[in-house]
């Protein structure tokens, strides 16, 4: 039975990371953020990316999300070599591919909530109404509100509607509640969980909290660019029985 | 920051520039008139009669307040140049056989003084030897007083009555076609039946005189011998162009560094404020540390105070080089002998003050808020900008907008001062654009007018002394000459109530086909058997309306004294002339069928031949070829109108390109997480390009028809403040101008937006998400 459903989601392999290596160098200094990180990823999956700050998590994340290069070492989307792929390709696949969550949820703040979610449905191909996304998200009633009158939470649940909007295959979300308190945290976990288990999202979270990586299907813890362990929740968490 | 105050030096060196050029060749040519005037004896008092006897000069010397008088023999005269057959004018004017004048003094460029006792030497001024390539010992023809005579040039000079060479009646100065001559006085008198006789008069004036009280006693004495009027320096033809030119210097150096320096002032000022506010962090870890208010102020007046100086010190090098060029300009028109090229000290003080003073004035708000910013406020970011939705969305039209356009709306709507100032910016560089474009339209629409609709023949022909209208047979008798119509040119001053103003009366047949009189609206109107019609700026010189009588005096024969009603107004934008009607005219002087020369249409295959006619025909003083008379208005203008077409060109791009790029660069600052965040989220470069440079575009394009409106209104001031008696401007411009000054801001505009937009394509769009606003 185990078998069987491993198998399954091996046909079903969004990511695969392989001998990732990234290298910055700073002035003379080479700082070495990944060091070979083999990876897969799965569709459907709640990934939690576990990591002290400087363990090179939030490189992952961005070469996953076609934000960066990788110094050596593949990353494949559906079978698509990300690290070769150009400027113009990237900006496509983070285009209509991926949707993102940031810490600081980087709103447009002259559109209000509505619009910012209509920014990406616009150009995206088979979005769904930016009204719905919203909804998903609980926040139906703010719609014409704008960022600056919105709390910390709600802009963050903007955020997370405006990554779903456009019917994305993989969300990438980097410390999203590294900005909100834990009531709060809990409200957009929340929101975060229902997308993937409704939409089937395959879903990544950067995170440092280890609390957090109880509603994972799967926890990357890494250290020092490298992977040093991968858990796999048998139950998992719902979010608002996460503290912290 | 360096990009920026690049740019706004760049504006502010434009100001300085333009401050420092006018003033400074407003001043070079004053010192070199001064100087030339007082060292060559410049009269202060000038008249013309018929004939007087020389010992009329005693009584003159005797008015009080006249300190030294000198008379002269002064005639109009017919060249003829080998090898160039265009008729050609001279004025020649007596040199006393002591061998120098007393005033008017001659600068002898080369050669030598005439002998007095010889009839056949000339000094001929430098402007005209320069046109025909004369050195001393060439030799022309002239018939003087109807005899043909070789004349030798001796020496080229210059004189300060003749620093501006224009015919009477032409509208620009024509070294070639127009000349002055001097000769020996005994010589000339011999020629023209004037021993012992003279026709023309100068003077000075001793100090503390009343002038007016002076000219009313010379023209006591010399009303008897055929006075035409005395007039002061202020009426001297060369000495009035002067004038105008100094006033029309003096409000180019008030228009253009005012809108230059103002912003350059508003530029800093937002430059400013966004440093301020990108620094708050860094002003409130310096009070924190114990900084006053007043040293983070200084800190800030020091950063300004350093910008403008590097664009004063830029200023002012390029004011002294464009000044010297334009100096050098006017010294084609304008014969000095030299040119006395001088950047006071106190211009480049004044304009380094009034730089420093408008930017701090500019920016003294924000760095007063800077100063007073709390420690721990400033430690906190900014708060988040408040957005609202815009007129255009409340108005329901929210619908048709995408998201990108909707931000770049409400960023514009979010800070409209700012957004108005910079459309204001970028319409004046498209205003001074027009300026630069304006005087060339105008000039051609004058020609046009002037030569197209209102003076239609080819040639104008004029006699010594009125005569028979039986003329114009002898005319119509010259091969080639295909139409003839007479006309009367007569001296007179127009007086109403206490105004009066010396110009001629023309009278013209009133069947004529060659000169057409405009109404205002420029449409042709027929001229009224009687009364007198003048000119529209005339009229209020005169303060009459039609309707009005009018005295009109006479300074020719027997000088009749009548009252003519005023029965029409017309446009003419060169000289202020009244018209009559050529009958109406003879019966008010008295006199038959009398004539003053003739209007020819000719077929142009004969000119030459009828040049030679006209130059043999000892009745004829002179011959004046509509089709020259142009040309040489163009080449001579060419030069001067090229440098302020240049010259505008450059400013304008300046300050289009200084206003574009500094909103560029501020919106760059304040906006790139934003636009790197829709990088991210899957925007491509040319998206965000648009978001970006979108709201620049439409500022840019809210500002040109601003620009065409402000351009038309500053054109309209300056034709308006440069109107005098001589010329008036009309104010047009054509869809050319328009089209360039919108050029040259698009162009800037763009290259402006381009540079910056370079930037975009290397936005980090990582950090961008790892940092808080």
């Amino acid at each position: 039975m185990a078998q069987k459903e491993q198998s399954a989601i091996a046909e079903d392999v969004v990511f695969k990371v392989s001998k990732l290596t990234k290298v910055y160098e700073i002035g003379e200094v080479k700082v070495h953020a990944l060091r070979g990180i083999d990876l897969e990823l799965y569709s459907g999956e709640l990934i939690v990316l576990l990591g002290p700050s400087g363990s090179g998590k939030s490189t992952l994340l961005n070469i996953l999300g076609g934000l960066d290069t990788a110094t050596d070492g593949y990353v494949t989307y559906r079978g698509k070599d990300l690290t070769m792929a150009t400027e113009q390709e990237l900006t496509e696949y983070r285009r209509f591919h991926v949707g993102f969550v940031f810490q600081f949820y980087n709103l447009i703040p002259s559109l209000t909530a509505l619009e910012n979610v209509a920014i990406v449905t616009e150009i995206a191909i088979k979005p769904m109404r930016p009204e719905d996304a919203l909804t998903i998200v609980g926040l139906s009633d703010r719609l014409g509100h704008f960022p600056a009158q919105l709390s910390g939470g709600e802009q963050q649940r903007v955020a997370i509607a405006r990554a779903i909007a456009k019917n994305p295959e993989v969300l990438l979300c980097d410390e999203p509640t590294g900005s909100l308190d834990s009531a709060t945290g809990v409200v957009v976990l929340e929101a975060l969980e229902r997308v993937n288990r409704e939409l089937g999202t395959a879903t990544v979270i950067i995170t440092h909290n280890v609390d957090i990586a109880g509603m994972a299907d799967r926890v990357v813890h890494l250290s020092n660019g490298l992977i040093s362990e991968i858990t796999r929740n048998v139950v998992k968490k719902p979010p608002r029985e996460l503290h912290w | 920051m360096r990009g920026q105050a690049f740019a706004i030096a760049l504006v502010i060196v434009s100001g300085v520039s333009t401050f420092v050029t006018f003033i400074s060749t407003m001043n070079s040519l004053n010192l070199t008139k001064n100087k030339f005037y007082w060292d060559y004896g410049f009269a202060e008092v000038f008249a013309s009669l018929k004939r007087a006897p020389e010992n009329l000069k005693y009584r003159i010397s005797e008015i009080p307040g006249v300190d030294q008088v000198e008379t002269r023999v002064v005639a109009d005269v017919k060249l003829d140049i080998k090898g160039f057959p265009e008729p050609v004018t001279a004025k020649l004017v007596s040199v006393p056989d002591t061998g120098k004048p007393l005033l008017n003094r001659l600068y002898i460029r080369k050669g030598r003084q005439v002998d007095p006792w010889k009839d056949n030497e000339v000094v001929v001024s430098e402007g005209f030897a320069e046109a025909h390539g004369f050195s001393p010992g060439d030799k022309f023809g002239a018939v003087i007083n109807g005899r043909w005579k070789t004349l030798v040039i001796v020496g080229i000079a210059l004189s300060p009555e003749f620093v501006l060479q224009v015919r009477p009646g032409a509208i620009s100065v024509d070294f070639k076609r127009y000349g002055i001559l001097w000769m020996g006085r005994t010589a000339l008198a011999t020629a023209y039946n004037m021993k012992g006789a003279f026709n023309d008069l100068v003077l000075t004036l001793s100090s503390d005189t009343k002038l007016n009280d002076v000219l009313v006693q010379l023209d006591n004495l010399i009303d008897q011998y055929g006075g035409l009027g005395s007039y002061s320096r202020k009426d001297q033809i060369s000495n009035r162009y002067l004038t105008e030119e100094f006033r029309q210097l003096e409000r180019s150096a008030e228009i253009f560094p005012t809108i230059f320096i103002g912003v350059a002032a508003f530029l800093l000022n937002v430059a400013i404020s966004r440093t301020v506010s990108t620094q708050r962090e860094q002003i409130a870890a310096l009070k924190a540390f114990g900084y006053s208010n007043m040293d983070i102020g200084i800190h800030y007046v020091k950063l300004v105070i350093l910008i403008v100086l590097i664009g004063v010190a830029g200023g002012l090098a390029l004011g002294a080089w464009l000044g010297s060029g334009l100096g050098r300009i006017y010294m084609e028109f304008y014969r000095f002998p030299y040119l006395i090229y001088e950047l006071q000290p106190s211009v480049a003080i004044a304009a380094a003050l009034i730089s420093i003073l408008s930017a701090l004035l500019g920016t003294l708000h924000s760095v007063r808020k800077a100063a007073m910013l709390p420690p721990a406020e400033a430690m906190r970011p900014e708060p988040p900008a408040h957005y609202r939705k815009t007129v255009i969305e409340r108005l329901g039209l929210g619908r048709m907008l995408s998201q990108p356009t909707r931000i770049i709306i409400r960023n514009i709507e979010r800070k409209p001062v700012n957004a108005l100032l910079s459309v204001t910016g970028i319409s004046l560089a498209c205003a001074i654009m027009i300026t630069g474009g304006f005087f060339k339209d105008a000039v051609d629409f004058l020609v046009d007018v002037q030569f197209k609709l209102s003076q239609r023949e080819d040639m104008t022909v004029t006699f010594i002394e009125p005569t028979s209208r039986k003329v114009v047979y002898e005319m119509k008798g010259l091969r080639g000459v295909e139409h003839a119509e007479v006309f009367r040119s007569v001296p007179v001053r127009l007086r109403f109530e206490h105004r009066s103003y010396r110009t001629s009366v023309q009278g013209i047949e009133p069947s004529n086909r060659l000169h057409f009189l405009l109404d205002t609206k420029l449409k042709p109107i027929d001229l009224p058997p009687s009364g007198i019609v003048l000119t529209d700026y005339l009229s209020g010189i005169l303060g009459v309306t039609p309707g009005d009588m009018l005295t009109v005096e006479v300074l020719e024969g027997s000088r009749p004294v009548r009252q003519v009603p005023v029965v029409g107004l017309v446009k003419q934008y060169i000289g202020l002339t009244g018209y009559m009607d050529l009958s109406a005219l003879n019966r008010l002087m008295r006199e038959g069928n009398a004539v003053s020369g003739v209007y020819l249409t000719t077929d142009s295959l004969y000119q030459h031949e009828i040049y030679k006619s006209l130059v043999e025909m000892p009745r004829v003083a002179g011959t004046v070829v509509r089709k020259d008379e142009i040309r040489s208005f163009y080449e001579t203008q060419a030069e001067a109108l090229l440098f302020f077409t240049l010259v505008a060109t450059i400013l304008a791009g300046t300050i289009a390109f200084g206003v574009v790029y500094n909103s560029a660069r501020i919106a760059l600052s304040e906006r790139s997480r934003e636009l790197a965040s829709l990088r991210v989220l899957g925007y491509t470069r040319a998206e965000i390009s648009y978001i970006f440079l979108g709201e620049l575009g439409l500022l840019t394009f809210a500002a040109i028809p601003l620009g065409f409106l402000i351009g038309r209104a500053l054109c309209a001031y300056i034709a308006r403040a440069l109107e005098s008696d001589l010329f008036r401007i009309p104010v047009v411009i054509e869809p050319g101008t328009y089209s360039l000054a919108a050029a040259v801001v698009l162009v800037s505009a763009c290259l402006s937006g381009l540079i910056v937009r370079h930037k975009l394509d290397h936005l980090d769009l990582v950090a961008v998400l790892k940092t808080k606003e």
